[in-house]
C-alpha cells in the first residue's frame, strides 16, 4: 500500500505531533508514504472565502504534483482533505471550473487523483481486523469520545466515507485497539475551526460545549482527526474554562497517537508531549516506555 | 394563480446563484440551516434570514452583516438543506461580494485574517504561522489576543521562527495573479 502524502501547513507547526504519529503508525503497519514534492498550501477557508478560482487552483497544483507519484493521496488535516476533494469534485463536474484551474496552473488536470483521509485509509483500506491483529498494548480502560468534526463527513457527496450525522469508523477503530468509545451527541458538531483567531468568543463557547459534554458522557479524553479541532479543544481549553465555566480537563490526542500507543510505539515516537492539556498521566500505562525505545529494542 | 412569483430585485438573487452555483431562490424558510448552525447565537442574521434577504434583494443589509463573517464553513447547513441549497457556498459568495464592494462591516476580522493567511501562502507557498499572526494583528489592531499562548506554543515546538518555503515562489505569484484575473471576469 502506497500513498502520496499531503501533510499540509498545520502539520509542520501546530500539529507536528499529528504528522509524527501519522507517519509512525503508517510505518508500523507497512503503509508506504511518499511526500508530495514541493506541495503548497491548499488555501483552506481563507481561499474559498476570498476567491472562487484560487480555492480550486491551489489544491489542483498539489493534485497535479501527486500525479507523478502514481498513488492516491493521503491527507491528515481534515480541511486539506476537504479542499482537495472539493477541487476534484468541481473539476470533474463543471467544465468551467476545469478550464479555469488549468488556465491558472498552466497544466492539464482531469480531477481523477483519488484523495483519502488517514482515518479512511486505516479503517477502510488497511482494515480494522488487520490493525487489531497488530495490537501490542491494548488501550484497556481508556474511555474515549470520538470527535469527527465537520469536514471529514460534510458535505457528504464530496467528502464522506462514513455517515455524515452519525459516523462510527473512529469508534470502531479505537474499540479494535482496546479502548472504550463512549456514546455522546456531539461527534460532528463544529468547534469553530477557522474562526479560532477572528471570533474567539464563539470558539471558546463551542469548545466548552464539546469538552464538558465529553466529560459528562464519561470520557477520559477526546480523540480528534483534525489539527484545527485539536487547537480549539486543547490549546484553547483553559480559555474555554475561564470564559464559560470550569470542568475537569480533557486531553485531546489525535486518533493516530492513540492507535500508535496500542501498536506499541513509544510516547516520544507519537509526540504525546506536544499536547498542551497533558495526557501523560492518563496514557502512562499505554505504549512502549521511552527508555526501551532509546535502547532500540 | 399560475403566475410565477417574481422577486422584487432579481439582480441580487441571480448574482448570488451564479457565483455560488446553487438555487438560493428555492429556499422555503424551513430554518433547518439556522437550527443546526453552531454560530447562530452570535449572528446578527441567521442563515435562513440571510437566504431570505438575498431573495428580497436587500443587498446592503446582507453584505454588511456580521453573520457572513461569523459563518465557520462547517457545512452543516449545506448538508441538511432539504432544497439542496449549498448555504455555506452562498456565504462564500457573499463574503467575496462584500470585499469587492468594500462594504465589510468594521470588526469583521475574517477579511483581515484571510488577507494575512493568503499573503503568507503567496510569499512562502505555505502558511508561516508567526508571520501570518503578526500580519493579522497589525491589520486587525487586536495586538494582545493570544499573546499568552505564544510561550506555550514555542515550548511545545508548535511555532517556527522561520518560514518553510515551498516550490518556486515566482510560479506561485503567477498562480495568484492569474487567479485574480479570472476572478475579475466573474
Amino acid at each position: 500500500m502506497k500513498y502520496a502524502y499531503y501533510p499540509g501547513c498545520s502539520l509542520e507547526s501546530t500539529a507536528w505531533d499529528f504528522d509524527r504519529s501519522t507517519r509512525a503508525v503508517c510505518a508500523a503497519l507497512g503503509i508506504e508514504l511518499e511526500d508530495i514534492p514541493n506541495w503548497v498550501c491548499c488555501g483552506s477557508t481563507p481561499a474559498h472565502s476570498t476567491s472562487a478560482s484560487l480555492a480550486v487552483a491551489l489544491p489542483v497544483l498539489n493534485l497535479q504534483k501527486a500525479q507523478a507519484i502514481g498513488a492516491p493521496i493521503m491527507a491528515a488535516c481534515a480541511s486539506c482533505y476537504a479542499r482537495l476533494r472539493t477541487a476534484n469534485y468541481k473539476v470533474q463536474h463543471e467544465s468551467k471550473e476545469r478550464r479555469r484551474a488549468e488556465q491558472i496552473t498552466q497544466q492539464p488536470y482531469d480531477g481523477n487523483v483519488p484523495v483519502h483521509h488517514v482515518l479512511d485509509v486505516l479503517v477502510n483500506h488497511y482494515g480494522i481486523d488487520r490493525i487489531r491483529a497488530k495490537v501490542e498494548r491494548p488501550l484497556e480502560g481508556l474511555r474515549v469520545a470520538c470527535y469527527y468534526g465537520c469536514l471529514l463527513t460534510r458535505p457528504p457527496e464530496i467528502v464522506a466515507f462514513d455517515n455524515p450525522e452519525h459516523p462510527t469508523c473512529m469508534d470502531e477503530l479505537l474499540a479494535a485497539v482496546g479502548a472504550e468509545p463512549v456514546e455522546w451527541p456531539f461527534k460532528t458538531e463544529c468547534c469553530g475551526a477557522a474562526l479560532s483567531m477572528t471570533a474567539t468568543y464563539s470558539v471558546n463557547r463551542l469548545a466548552h460545549k464539546l469538552l464538558s459534554m465529553a466529560r459528562e458522557a464519561g470520557a477520559d479524553c477526546v480523540a480528534v482527526a483534525c489539527p484545527l479541532c485539536q487547537v480549539n479543544l486543547d490549546l484553547r481549553q483553559p480559555d474555554a474554562k475561564r470564559v464559560h465555566g470550569d470542568f475537569p480537563g480533557v486531553p485531546a490526542p489525535y486518533v493516530t497517537q492513540l492507535v500508535g500507543l496500542a501498536l506499541g510505539l513509544s510516547r516520544r515516537e507519537l509526540g504525546i508531549e506536544a499536547l498542551t492539556v497533558s495526557a501523560a498521566s492518563l496514557l502512562e500505562k499505554y505504549g512502549r516506555p521511552a527508555t526501551t525505545a532509546a535502547g532500540g529494542s | 394563480m399560475s403566475e410565477t412569483l417574481k422577486w422584487n430585485n432579481t439582480t441580487l438573487v441571480e448574482q448570488v446563484e451564479r457565483r455560488s452555483g446553487t438555487p438560493v431562490g428555492a429556499c422555503l424558510q424551513c430554518h433547518k440551516c439556522s437550527t443546526g448552525c453552531p454560530i447562530g447565537p452570535e449572528m446578527d442574521y441567521l442563515s435562513s434570514q440571510i437566504m431570505r434577504l438575498v431573495q428580497l434583494g436587500e443587498e446592503e443589509e446582507v453584505l454588511a452583516s456580521r453573520a457572513i463573517w461569523l459563518c465557520a464553513s462547517c457545512e452543516a447547513c449545506t448538508t441538511r438543506c432539504p432544497m439542496g441549497i449549498d448555504v455555506a457556498g452562498v456565504m462564500d459568495a457573499l463574503r467575496i461580494m462584500a470585499v469587492e464592494r468594500k462594504v465589510a462591516p468594521p470588526g469583521a476580522r475574517g477579511e483581515e485574517f484571510n488577507r494575512s493567511f493568503l499573503g503568507s501562502v503567496r510569499r512562502h507557498g505555505r502558511v508561516f504561522e508567526l508571520g501570518m499572526m503578526t500580519a493579522y494583528k497589525l491589520r486587525s489592531g487586536d495586538l494582545m489576543a493570544d499573546v499568552d499562548k505564544v510561550p506555550k506554543m514555542l515550548a511545545k515546538g508548535k511555532l517556527a521562527f522561520l518560514p518553510n518555503r515551498s516550490g518556486r515562489s515566482k510560479q506561485l505569484r503567477e498562480v495568484f495573479r492569474r487567479a485574480e484575473e479570472e476572478d475579475k471576469q466573474q
